[in-house]
Parts: C-alpha cells; sequence; structure tokens
C-alpha cells in the first residue's frame, strides 16, 4: 500500500459531509428535484474530478481552513472520494425520481444518501470500508488467483 | 409532509445504527465456536494454504493478520496499533494485506469489510478478530491467553499512558 499519494485535510470531508446533510434535509422538505441535481453535480465533482474541485472542499479550504490551526493528521483522499461516487449514484436515482414525477423513488434514494451522509458527518463512519470489500466480493468471481 | 417524515425517520434510524457502530467498532472479540465458521477451516484452524497465500505461515509466531483496501482511512489506524503491539510484544508480528488482491482467502476467512483483524496462534488457529481499527488495550488483553505472561501491561513500554 503505498504511502498516503493523495492526502487530504480530514476536517475539510467532514465538513463537506455535514453540509451535504443540510442539503439532502431541504431536498427532502421541499422535494426538490433541482436541489438535488446540483448535489449530484457537486457528488460528481468530488468522485470523478477529484477532491480538489469538490465544490464544499473548496469552501472549507477558502473560507474554514485560514481560520482554523494548521492540520495535524492528514488522510487519503480515496476513502472520502469512493463515499462521493457512493452519493452521486444516489442522488442521480433521486433526481431521476423527482423529475420523473416518482417522489417515492426520489425521497428513498435521497433518504440513503442522507444516512450516509450524516453518519460520516456525525460518526466519522468509512462508508468505503464497509461497502467497498462487499461489493468487489459480489463483482468478482470465486477461483480467480 | 411526507418528506419531514422521511427525513425524521432517516435522522433516527442513522443516529441509532451510529451510536451502536461506535460501540461495536474496533472490538476485539474471541473467535466464534468451530461449528459457526466453514469453508476451507477445520475447526478453527485455518487452512495452512490460505494463510502461505497470505504471507501468514504459521511458525509458533502470534500473528496479527490485517486485511485492508484502498478506501479505508481507518486501515491507517489500525496499522500503527497493531505494528506497535508486534514492535513492543516478543513472540507477536504484524501482517497487513490488501483484501482485494486476496478474494479467497477473504471468503474462506469470512472478511465482510476493512480493516478486520485476525489474530492467530502459533499454530494457525483463530483466537479472536476485531473488525474495525482495534484498541491497543484490547489487542494486548486478547494476547495475555496466548503468549501467558510475556505481554507487557498497557500503559508500559514506549507509549505515553493513556494512548490507545
Amino acid at each position: 500500500m503505498p504511502p498516503v499519494p493523495n492526502a487530504v485535510d480530514p476536517r475539510g470531508p467532514r465538513l463537506g459531509a455535514w453540509i451535504t446533510t443540510v442539503v439532502l434535509a431541504v431536498v427532502l422538505l421541499t422535494s426538490s428535484g433541482w436541489l438535488l441535481a446540483v448535489q449530484a453535480v457537486v457528488f460528481a465533482l468530488g468522485a470523478f474530478a477529484g477532491l480538489r474541485y469538490a465544490p464544499y472542499g473548496v469552501l472549507y479550504r477558502v473560507l474554514v481552513a485560514p481560520r482554523l490551526a494548521p492540520p495535524t493528521e492528514f488522510e487519503d483522499a480515496a476513502p472520502p472520494r469512493f463515499a462521493q461516487g457512493v452519493g452521486f449514484v444516489f442522488a442521480a436515482v433521486g433526481t431521476l425520481g423527482y423529475l420523473a414525477g416518482i417522489p417515492a423513488l426520489g425521497h428513498t434514494a435521497t433518504a440513503l444518501a442522507l444516512i450516509a451522509a450524516f453518519l460520516n458527518a456525525a460518526f466519522d463512519y468509512c462508508l468505503g470500508c464497509q461497502l467497498y470489500l462487499l461489493m468487489t466480493r459480489l463483482t468478482t468471481r470465486t477461483g480467480t488467483p | 409532509m411526507t418528506g419531514a417524515v422521511v427525513l425524521a425517520v432517516a435522522l433516527l434510524a442513522a443516529t441509532v445504527f451510529g451510536l451502536v457502530w461506535r460501540r461495536r467498532d474496533g472490538r476485539v472479540r474471541p473467535a466464534a465456536a468451530p461449528a459457526t465458521t466453514h469453508g476451507t477451516e477445520t475447526g478453527d484452524r485455518v487452512d495452512p494454504a490460505v494463510l502461505a497465500a497470505l504471507g501468514a505461515t504459521p511458525g509458533g509466531e502470534v500473528t496479527l493478520l490485517q486485511f485492508s483496501s484502498a478506501f479505508c482511512a481507518p486501515c491507517r489506524t489500525a496499522r500503527v496499533v497493531l505494528s506497535e503491539v508486534a514492535a513492543q510484544t516478543p513472540g507477536v508480528r504484524h501482517v497487513e494485506v490488501d483484501a482485494e488482491s486476496h478474494l479467497d482467502a477473504v471468503r474462506a476467512l469470512d472478511i465482510l469489510r476493512t480493516p478486520t483483524t485476525l489474530v492467530l496462534d502459533g499454530d494457525g488457529r483463530i483466537r479472536a478478530r476485531a473488525s474495525g481499527a482495534p484498541r491497543k488495550t484490547e489487542v494486548l488483553a486478547a494476547l495475555v491467553p496466548l503468549l501467558g505472561t510475556d505481554v507487557p501491561a498497557p500503559g508500559t513500554g514506549d507509549d505515553p499512558p493513556g494512548k490507545v
């Protein structure tokens, strides 16, 4: 395992998870497919372009980080990036649900994304740790070396 | 209206789940009874071929076998804790493997998430298991029955007291 090739201040993703939780809560309260679409784009930037381009991460670096003590620890960017990818899938499905007139689908997908974001924000829960290996186990056949 | 109910239920469910998860995460538990294990294990002894493939062939030493993955921040914490324990405890070694590149072993040993740590005795038997980054005191406690009195008490050694 490489020694942290791509490190981030862990407080950035944590703040991002709080902002995400609030945005998703507003989506549930307003059933706004468009707001969820915006959040899906936010997820997509973090997951596919990289955390450097994640909008809430930029917010953290520009507005918050200068007021805090320098980070005492760094963490690999891969785990939060994976979580952004999972968030993107749920947000995309939920957006389709709301905009296609299937609010039950919109609510369900948004609630799942909110649960993940809230667990990450409040408990430092690592979604990639739980899901990634399970997904790999399910999608890879037995007997491969 | 529906949205507000969904929001409340989601937040409540996540809070309950999070509290339970935080209590359990990283707990070092004694190995399950042999009857509940399966696959390539005989009794609670791991197939030597599985261990050999992981570079963890039993050789009389106690092995802290850690499964990690790329998308896993607590795996780093686990690495620090386990390598410290191995460094300060004679007869104990730390072996970290990438779960994704050892899927056969992952299935045989029933590894569901990362980090998962197995405490293997010198014969390659699973004596304890921890999912999540384990606490140092609990790892040391799990080693006591395996090593007798050779285990340094928690808080001694090079670490400042209270650090786990």
